[in-house]
Formats: C-alpha cells, sequence, structure tokens
C-alpha cells in the first residue's frame, strides 16, 4: 500500500469515529476538499499521522473543536460576484417589496460577510424592519465571529469595489468604523440577522421562507448530501420564494428543477412556482 | 506491467491563453486521456476562455461544472474563482476555499488532488507563468509515481513558473511548446486501449 492509500483509510476511520462520538457526519463531503482540509489541520496540529491524532480526538472534546473549525471554515467576501447581487436589486427586491414582511434563510454564512451585504442591499432597498434573516452555520467559532460583524481592514477596498460593481451607490464607508487593522460593521446592519447554528446534514427545515441562500456550500457536499440539502431548501420556501446558489451550482437535471424558474441566466437565483 | 495513464493535468498563468490554443489545437481528436487545466485568471473573467479554446481545438473544452464525469478525450478549464479538484469515484469537484499559491484556481490545489486519485498513471504539465503555482503539485505528482512536463523556459513567455518547477523536483521532459502535443500523444494509450474504468488505483 502507499502512503496515500493508508491516509485514505484513516481518514475514513476518523471520520467514522467522530461521527460516533460527537455526533458530526462529515462522510458525505466531497473526498478531494475535506481531505486537503484535514491535511491542513494535520500540519498545524502536533500529530504526524491521523492514527496518532484519532485517540486523543475521539477522547478530548478540545482536540475535536479544533479540528471541526479547521474542516468547516467556508470563505466568504462581502458582495462576491457583484453580478449577482445587482440581478438580486433589480430582479428580486422589486418582489421582497410586496410584502409587509419577509423571511430570509441564509444558510452556511460562515463569518457573515455575504448575510451582511443582503442586508446592506435591503436596507439600501427601504426594507430595514421589514425582514428578518436567519444566518446559519454548523460551525459556531465562525458564527460568533459572524455575529460581533469585523472585517480584517485588508479586505474593505475589494469589498467595496464588488459593492461598487454590484449597484450600490452609497458611500461604503458609512457602513463601518475603522478601528487599527479591522473594520467595525455598522449595527444598524445586525439589527435584523438572527445568528445561529445548524447543521445541514442533520438538522431540519427553516419554515415559510422568501427567500433561501446557500452559496458555494454544497460544491463541498457528495451527491447524496447535496440532494438532502436541495430538499430541506425546496421544503423551507414558499410558493413565489427565491432560492440562490452558487455560480458553480444548478438546479439542472434535478427533480425539483420543474418547480423552479430561474430569473436570472447564470447568476443561479430561481423562483418557486406557485402551483 | 507497463502503466497506462489515465489523466494530463495542466497548470498555466501568463501567456497561458496563446500557449494553450497552440498546443490544444496540435492535439487530434482522438487523444485518449482526460485533460484537466488550471489556467490563472481574474475572478470575474467569465467562462469565454473555455469557448475560445473550444473553436481551436478538436477536443471538445469546456468550463468545469462540479460533478462533471472525467471522459477521455474531454478538456475541462478550471473555473474562474474556484479551485478544481478530482474525486476518486471518477468526477471532478470545485472548491471556494482560500487562494493557494496566491491562487484561485490554484494549479497545486488541482495536481495534488489528481495525484491522490491517479497516482502513477498521471502526467502533469506545467507552462508559461510568472510565479511559482504548480511546483508543489508537480513534486507530488513525481512522489506518486507520475510523468513531470514542463515548458522550456527559454520557450515560456514567462518563465518563473516552468523554472520554479524544474527547481521542485525531478522533472522527466522539458520541451518546447511546439514539442509538447507530440510528447503527450506519445505517452498517451491509443483509444480503443484506454481503460473504461476512470477510477483510478482504488477501482
Amino acid at each position: 500500500m502507499k502512503p496515500d492509500e493508508v491516509e485514505d483509510v484513516e481518514i475514513r476511520l476518523l471520520l467514522e469515529g467522530v461521527e460516533r462520538i460527537y455526533g458530526y457526519d462529515f462522510r458525505d463531503y466531497a473526498d478531494a476538499s475535506i481531505k486537503r482540509r484535514l491535511t491542513h489541520w494535520l500540519a498545524e496540529s502536533e500529530f504526524e499521522t491521523f492514527s496518532q491524532a484519532q485517540s486523543l480526538l475521539l477522547r478530548d472534546r478540545s482536540v475535536f473543536e479544533s479540528l471541526l473549525r479547521g474542516i468547516t471554515v467556508n470563505v466568504t467576501e462581502m458582495f462576491r460576484d457583484p453580478a449577482f447581487f445587482k440581478a438580486l436589486r433589480e430582479q428580486v427586491v422589486p418582489f421582497l417589496k410586496t410584502y409587509p414582511f419577509v423571511k430570509i434563510w441564509h444558510a452556511g454564512c460562515a463569518t457573515g460577510e455575504e448575510a451582511y451585504s443582503m442586508a446592506i442591499l435591503l436596507n439600501e432597498e427601504g426594507m430595514a424592519g421589514r425582514y428578518r434573516m436567519y444566518a446559519t452555520d454548523i460551525n459556531e467559532t465562525v458564527l460568533q465571529k459572524a455575529g460581533e460583524g469585523v472585517v480584517s481592514i485588508t479586505e474593505m477596498q475589494r469589498f467595496t469595489r464588488n459593492y461598487q460593481k454590484s449597484g450600490g451607490s452609497a458611500s461604503f464607508a458609512d457602513y463601518y468604523t475603522a478601528r487599527y487593522d479591522r473594520a467595525i460593521l455598522s449595527s444598524a446592519l445586525k439589527k435584523d440577522i438572527v445568528f445561529a447554528p445548524h447543521n445541514l446534514a442533520v438538522d431540519g427545515e427553516f419554515g415559510e421562507m422568501n427567500m433561501v441562500l446557500c452559496r458555494n456550500v454544497m460544491i463541498y457536499f457528495k451527491p447524496t448530501l447535496k440532494e438532502r440539502c436541495l430538499r430541506l431548501f425546496d421544503s423551507s420556501l414558499l410558493p413565489g420564494g427565491f432560492l440562490c446558489l452558487g455560480l458553480k451550482e444548478s438546479l439542472e437535471k434535478r427533480k425539483m428543477a420543474e418547480r423552479y424558474e430561474e430569473l436570472a441566466p447564470g447568476l443561479r437565483i430561481y423562483r418557486k412556482r406557485y402551483d | 506491467m507497463t502503466r497506462v495513464f489515465q489523466a494530463v493535468v495542466i497548470g498555466v498563468s501568463t501567456g497561458g491563453v496563446h500557449a494553450l490554443q497552440k498546443l490544444l489545437g496540435q492535439l487530434p481528436a482522438d487523444f485518449a486521456l482526460p485533460v484537466l487545466i488550471v489556467q490563472h485568471m481574474r475572478p470575474d473573467a467569465g467562462s469565454g476562455l473555455a469557448k475560445l479554446l473550444d473553436k481551436c481545438c478538436a477536443l471538445r473544452v469546456k468550463e468545469a461544472d462540479e460533478l462533471d464525469e472525467i471522459l477521455p478525450g474531454t478538456v475541462y478549464l478550471a473555473p474562474p474563482n474556484y479551485h478544481l479538484l478530482v474525486e476518486r469515484e471518477g468526477f471532478l469537484s470545485l472548491s471556494a476555499d482560500p487562494y493557494v499559491s496566491f491562487a484561485r484556481p490554484s494549479a497545486d490545489v488541482l495536481f495534488e488532488s489528481a495525484a491522490a486519485v491517479f497516482g502513477p498513471n498521471l502526467i502533469g504539465v506545467v507552462l508559461t507563468g510568472a510565479n511559482f503555482d504548480g511546483s508543489l503539485g508537480l513534486k507530488t505528482i513525481k512522489q506518486n509515481g507520475g510523468v513531470a512536463i514542463v515548458q522550456d523556459p527559454a520557450d515560456a513567455e514567462a518563465r518563473q513558473m516552468p523554472q520554479a518547477a524544474i527547481a521542485a523536483t525531478g522533472v522527466d521532459y522539458v520541451v518546447a511548446l511546439d514539442g509538447m502535443a507530440a510528447l503527450l500523444q506519445k505517452l498517451a494509450p491509443r483509444r480503443t486501449t484506454m481503460p473504461h474504468d476512470m477510477r483510478g488505483r482504488d477501482a
């Protein structure tokens, strides 16, 4: 056996153990990416091999938590894919404005950059106080960070450019206070967002949503888990509600596609039909 | 036992459009291996490059989608702003993980995941580029018993990436772009002998 194959076996055993002891199931995550993340975690840890890590990992919750932080961190940015946010502003928000109150589920929000981008967009469109956004993630450490609304100041230039390309016309600097190397997002953006833990592999739906966003999260899942997520989103959405996926994620070839129309081709904004 | 190559992975950056047009343009329609490519580009570059290359190439060129099955004689281009990876089951996956070697897509990510799946049956190619992405990945390909090909730095529009690859590992072939397609054809199996099973060593 090649060292690489030994490692593959070790990873399978480790994920099996993690599921049995801690109830977090990563066996339906796509192998290549989770292997990269696990290998990265191992390199930063005190352990030489996964077998060596396993013994402590299964007995000491703090070791497991460091692993969990390491393998569930998704990176996000504000107004990632400006064309997507432009389409949201121009083609989705007009529909949302026809409701007295809208509920939005942002699944896999990571450190919250996209949730805050949505809040900026909705507030600019006069919807402040007329929506609640449930921003969820499996990783409670990133959720805590998301709740703080603090972004590295060095990122702000890029985010500002994204914001402008997405059709934003206000002064982006008004949305945060610069403090040393950090940008603290304005509390007005936080008041309509609820950050909460949710595990797409095991937890249930969020009822009666007008919009579900889940971008670049399911790309890490195997087809079975992807299917589960889409069913979850489908049953969470009201008729006429919007489903927003990442630019490389599509409903094509999926059974539920017939219940949805793609609003902005290529930008993965789908609207659930009424019938 | 003679090995039967199962895939070609290519990493390329500055000067890549021209280099890929030339290389892919010289591959015949019956080239029997799948070709997976990371070309560095801006995050908002769109999918125009795949269309452009498809026009000048006898093989089918497409931008990679998640869960694409890896088929012989097809060229898959990593989408802008995503890493491209190979899954054990013989399909592709994408990731939005942080930049690796200052790039997303990163050739290192593609090469390392392909090496884990295809082992010795993989051909890694590093072409022109003004950075060092691909050299760590090429080293991994070599460690797994695969073959490493690098564009002759003197022939490359930007020589840093080929030079870094040559410095990183024992490269099997250093060739000018003009000879690259012929070399790949020599290494690739005839289409009739192409294994139908693309699942790599686990198969």
